[in-house]
């Protein structure tokens, strides 16, 4: 009661504030930059916000909040375009709407999938609203009780997920998520700043792979590459099933389950540390295992949708706690928004949710109004929008190949970022080809880092601990909260073996001839074997430990697929290969032909620089691939090559120079 | 092409210049003038941490007080610690005053150990701004009853807190307590001071240190609530090098007092040193901006006279106190000595904190 007390007053203020009009322009103001900033994969809030950061200083601040609120909270909203028409996971928060949202498209039903996606999406917004309204009165304690060990619960809960989504053959998936944990190992350790599989003559490895280039490689890469060798359009019959109204029926039938992932999406996005990478694979997992019918996902069931789309606008919600509470922002992004507040006058902190209740109430408020405007206006566009999946893809392809290097730039900023998303590129191709599960590469590339760490100091501080009195150190680790995630943890691991092999890996895939596949797991075992001797050399025992673990797991499970592989005859599934067959060994385009194209932009960039090489690629590709007439071509490359321009100059980001602009100093944009 | 294009900071600066209506400070006749141009102000760090906000802060004060009121535009690249985008300033020759660089502690430190990522030379640069900031370091309020102002009752405790790295700017704090004969094990790898602030609230560390801004934020509520006591700080540089109270925490002791009140702990000899001098380079120096070392004498000339104008404006000191903090920003002579004192480590001091680096973290600088 004392609760309604404080709160309801406040909330009152904070809804008049809000609902004016000037604020509520600023509002739809900032939803509409976010959306155009957001479709945009790799770019997000962060490039958004501090678009508008300079207007911020000297606005008053509930309109200066409208704009900032309006912009954070329609990207994780606007990504979803990328993700689900085109198979680009625009950030780490739609990763797993690629894995059922692409395969509608495919099928032809981008327009509903996207509009059960965004109507996720709000009513997720809408009720991390409504519970923070509570919750940030009382959150602190709560906060606090989530300490290190407890986190690391969470992320193994969030690595639980590789049971569910390792495909056809869960050794093959268990192999797919050690690689990806190790690959996550590269570079300087946290702990103690050891080097692992780099070296300082290469800087860029030093801070290893991001997410951005990682995301793109694993899954847009191979995604674009099989669509464009097949020369026609995404929807596979060229066709748009099912309209929009459709996708709102189907989350309508799935409300639960919406109200459930939005709960864990607010839980996880409450914890500060964890951050928004995790949210939405725990939401998927969770999403599988309570259907009673599998056997559609990874193939496009309407459900792997809603779920992960419910959970990561709840996220933002939820992430809002500890930035306003703590002023520790969850993401790059809220770390802006901490900047701006700033600009506005308030401290994020304590005193924030104490003494400016209504200015907190506004933010909250100001994120659900902004979810309900940016994911109207997308259920309204989605219609017109999923008929990019009706074009004809060789013309969409170069494009996106445009885009990818770009996006793929802008992570470091340097060439290297490009030979990165080749390499990486080249990897998802291969994991598509033999059947490995990208979705469990990724979950255990994105964790990577974080178990590490937490392991690190979990370990640490309770050592500590038992060094002083072993129940104090039963106590720390074994807190009622983390029995409880651990429970749940093992649960899902339970439910994963059982049923995993259902998800992504039903239906005939094509298996036959051993070398292939062998060769590849080859390739891998002996990665895998360097990296662990390169962990092995490490003095420093912190940076040493993990890697060596979970290298050496990773390496058992490649010599027991060696020998099963030994012993399989070669139409056994563990030989897949989609080359053999089905609609990628049936391709009227070949698959070195098609990346070829891709390389061809790469090398050619780090020659001339971005914009020329872009000019040619452009002009080559749809004059030769494409064979579109001279007229076309040239109307789509200036139409494309503007359109780059406009957006890096507006975001004032640089583009790729090459070997030319060594030599040769050239205006912008040909730098 | 590039001189229309619409930028960030350049946005900020027609937007401070109009709203603030302030007269321009009449700049010295300057045969360098940087009208019609983009001065890229360019930060080895990412867009969310203390660098970013501190050039956000001058990078509009500087298009208004530079002549011909260039675009100032602030250009993030962050990698590798800041060594990458201090790497690429090396290789800069840009000589009329179109880049500038701005470091940070975390840029210096490196360079002084002899990192082997670091391919760049400070006595190359010429400085044009130093700015300070602080630290302090608290305790629990049950520990710090048994603090009076010097560590001897605080020996024998164990002491944990979250640590960025042993080589980064908490080497500052470690080594402090450290000499105080403190048992302090540092949880390495949080991502940030906050973070560390957090484990102490959640009670996994019971010791920790902020940089001023941060303290003044986040942890004097947790004072005023009992959560929290503040121990000691590091302290401020006077104009003849000698460290004195921090004039933004006048009743805090120095490190520098308490250290010579606890047994055992000298301020002299070679752990005080190297102390003292990773101390300068990690804070009372803490921000600098740069000039390419080709920049001419009267470029340099110009961004003294610019950074002294900022300095000078009425609205300074109070526009500064809320986002970097009661602290010197020093131009000229005295900026020039702050990077020396910054930027150069006697042999005998380096070779101190890489062995203590080694044996108590082993930690390997080669």
């Amino acid at each position: 009661m004392e609760l309604l007390a404080t709160a309801l007053p406040a909330l009152g203020e904070a809804l008049a504030l809000i609902f004016q009009p000037q604020q509520i322009l600023f509002l739809v103001l900032g939803v509409l930059l976010g959306l155009s900033v957001g479709v945009f994969p790799g770019l997000g809030g962060i490039a958004g916000l501090s678009l508008v950061l300079p207007f911020i200083f000297g606005m008053d601040p509930v309109s200066g909040l409208a704009l900032m609120v309006g912009l954070v909270a329609v990207v994780p909203t606007s990504d979803t375009f990328a993700s689900v028409l085109l198979g680009i996971p625009g950030s780490s928060a739609s990763q797993a709407t690629v894995l059922d949202g692409f395969p509608l498209s495919k099928k032809g039903e981008a327009a509903r999938a996207l509009s059960a996606a965004f109507i996720s999406s709000l009513f997720g917004g809408i009720l991390g609203a409504v519970v923070l309204t509570f919750f940030i009165l009382v959150a602190r304690p709560m906060i606090l009780a989530f300490g290190i060990p407890e986190m690391l619960a969470v992320t193994f809960l969030g690595l639980s997920m590789v049971a569910i989504l390792a495909g056809r053959i869960p050794l093959k998936g268990i192999c797919a998520a050690g690689l990806g944990l190790m690959v996550g190992t590269i570079g300087e350790a946290a702990a103690g700043g050891s080097l692992r599989m780099s070296t300082y003559d290469i800087p860029y490895l030093i801070d290893g792979l991001s997410l951005v280039i990682v995301g793109l490689g694993i899954f847009a890469i191979p995604e674009i590459v099989s669509l464009l060798r097949q020369d026609r359009s995404i929807s596979s019959d060229g066709g748009l099933g099912s309209g929009w109204l459709h996708g709102i029926a189907d989350w309508f039938r799935n409300i639960w389950l919406s109200i459930k992932c939005s709960a864990v999406g607010v839980m996880v996005g409450v914890i500060p540390g964890l951050g928004g990478s995790v949210v939405d694979w725990i939401a998927y997992g969770f999403t599988v295992q309570s259907a009673k019918d599998k056997s559609q996902f990874g193939k496009g069931d309407i459900r792997g949708v809603i779920g992960p789309e419910s959970s990561n606008n709840a996220k933002e919600g939820g992430g809002l706690v500890p930035t306003l509470i703590f002023g520790i922002p969850g993401s790059g992004s809220m770390a802006v928004f901490l900047g701006g507040l700033a600009l506005l006058g308030y401290e994020a902190g304590p005193h924030m949710v104490r003494n400016n209740l209504d200015i907190t109430y506004t933010i909250v408020w100001s994120l659900a109004l902004a979810n309900v405007v940016g994911a109207g206006l997308c259920i309204l566009l989605s219609g017109q929008i999923a008929k990019l999946t009706t074009i004809r893809f060789t013309l969409v392809a170069p494009f996106l190949f445009m885009v990818i290097a770009f996006a793929a730039f802008q992570s470091r900023q340097s060439l290297g970022d490009l030979v990165a998303l080749m390499a990486v590129g080249m990897l998802g191709i291969f994991l598509k080809r033999f059947d490995w599960s990208r979705p469990a590469f990724l979950i255990g590339f994105v964790l990577s880092s974080q178990t590490e760490n937490f392991t690190n100091m979990a370990n640490q501080l309770a050592t500590t601990r038992f060094r002083r009195d072993f129940w104090e150190g039963i106590d720390y680790i074994a807190s009622p909260i983390t029995l409880i995630i651990v429970v749940l943890t093992v649960v899902s691991i339970i439910i994963g073996i059982r049923q995993g092999k259902q998800i992504l890996g039903s239906g005939d895939v094509p298996a036959g001839g051993k070398r292939a596949p062998m060769i590849f797991l080859l390739v891998v075992t002996a990665y895998l074997m360097v990296a662990w001797l390169d962990a092995a050399s490490i003095n420093l025992i912190t940076d040493k430990v993990f890697p060596v673990t979970i290298g050496g797991i990773s390496l058992i499970g490649c010599l027991i697929l060696l020998i099963m592989m030994m012993r399989a005859p070669e139409t056994d599934p563990l030989f897949a290969d989609l080359e053999r067959g089905g609609e990628d060994g049936n391709a009227p385009h070949g698959l070195w032909a098609t990346l070829g194209w891709f390389a061809f932009l790469l090398v050619l960039c780090s020659l001339l620089g971005f914009i020329l090489a872009l000019i040619i690629f452009l002009v080559a590709f749809l004059r030769l691939r494409a064979q579109i007439s001279w007229l076309h071509t040239t109307i789509l490359t200036v139409c494309g090559v503007g359109f780059i321009c406009f957006m890096a100059g507006m975001l004032n980001r640089d583009f790729p120079p090459g070997l030319l602009q060594e030599f040769v100093k050239l205006p912008w944009p040909l730098t | 092409m590039r001189d229309d294009r619409a930028t960030v900071s350049g946005w900020a600066a027609g937007l401070v210049a109009g709203v603030s209506l302030m007269a321009v400070a009449a700049a010295p006749a300057n045969a360098a003038d940087l009208a019609g141009k983009t001065v890229e102000f360019v930060i080895p760090f990412s867009e969310s941490g203390g660098s970013a906000r501190w050039a956000n802060f001058y990078a509009p004060l500087l298009s208004e007080a530079l002549p011909g009121n260039p675009t100032v535009v602030v250009k993030f690249m962050p990698g590798a610690g800041s060594t990458k985008g201090a790497n690429w300033f090396q290789e800069q020759d840009v000589t009329d005053g179109t880049v500038i660089f701005g470091t940070s502690g975390s840029t210096q430190f490196p360079y002084l150990l002899g990192d082997p990522r670091v391919r760049y030379e400070y006595n190359d640069w010429q400085v044009v701004l130093a700015s300070g900031v602080g630290g302090v370091s608290y305790l629990p309020p049950d520990l710090a009853e048994k603090f009076d102002g010097d560590a001897d009752d605080l020996k024998g405790i164990n002491f944990q807190w979250g640590s960025q790295g042993a080589t980064r700017l908490d080497l500052v704090a470690n080594l402090a307590w450290k000499m105080l004969g403190m048992t302090v094990d540092p949880v390495f790898g949080i991502k940030g001071r906050g973070d560390g602030r957090l484990m102490f609230e959640r009670g996994e560390a019971n010791i920790d240190y902020q940089t001023s801004p941060a303290y003044l934020k986040s942890v004097v509520p947790l004072v005023e609530q009992g959560l929290a006591s503040p121990m000691m700080v590091w302290g401020s540089l006077d104009a003849d090098g000698n460290i004195v109270r921090d004039p933004t925490f006048p009743d805090i002791p120095t490190f520098k007092e308490v250290c010579e009140a606890t047994e055992g702990c000298e301020t002299s000899g070679e752990a005080w040193d190297a102390w003292k001098a990773f101390f300068i380079a990690g804070f009372p120096a803490q921000k600098m901006v740069f000039l390419p070392g080709g920049a001419s004498a009267e470029t340099v000339a110009m961004y003294e006279q610019a950074f002294n104008d900022i300095i000078a404006r009425d609205d300074f000191a109070e526009k500064s106190a809320a986002t970097l903090g009661i602290y010197p920003q020093m131009t000229g002579d005295a900026a020039t000595n702050a990077k020396t004192l910054a930027t150069s480590v006697g042999d005998d001091s380096k070779s101190y904190v890489v062995n203590w680096l080694e044996a108590d973290y082993g930690v390997s600088l080669k």
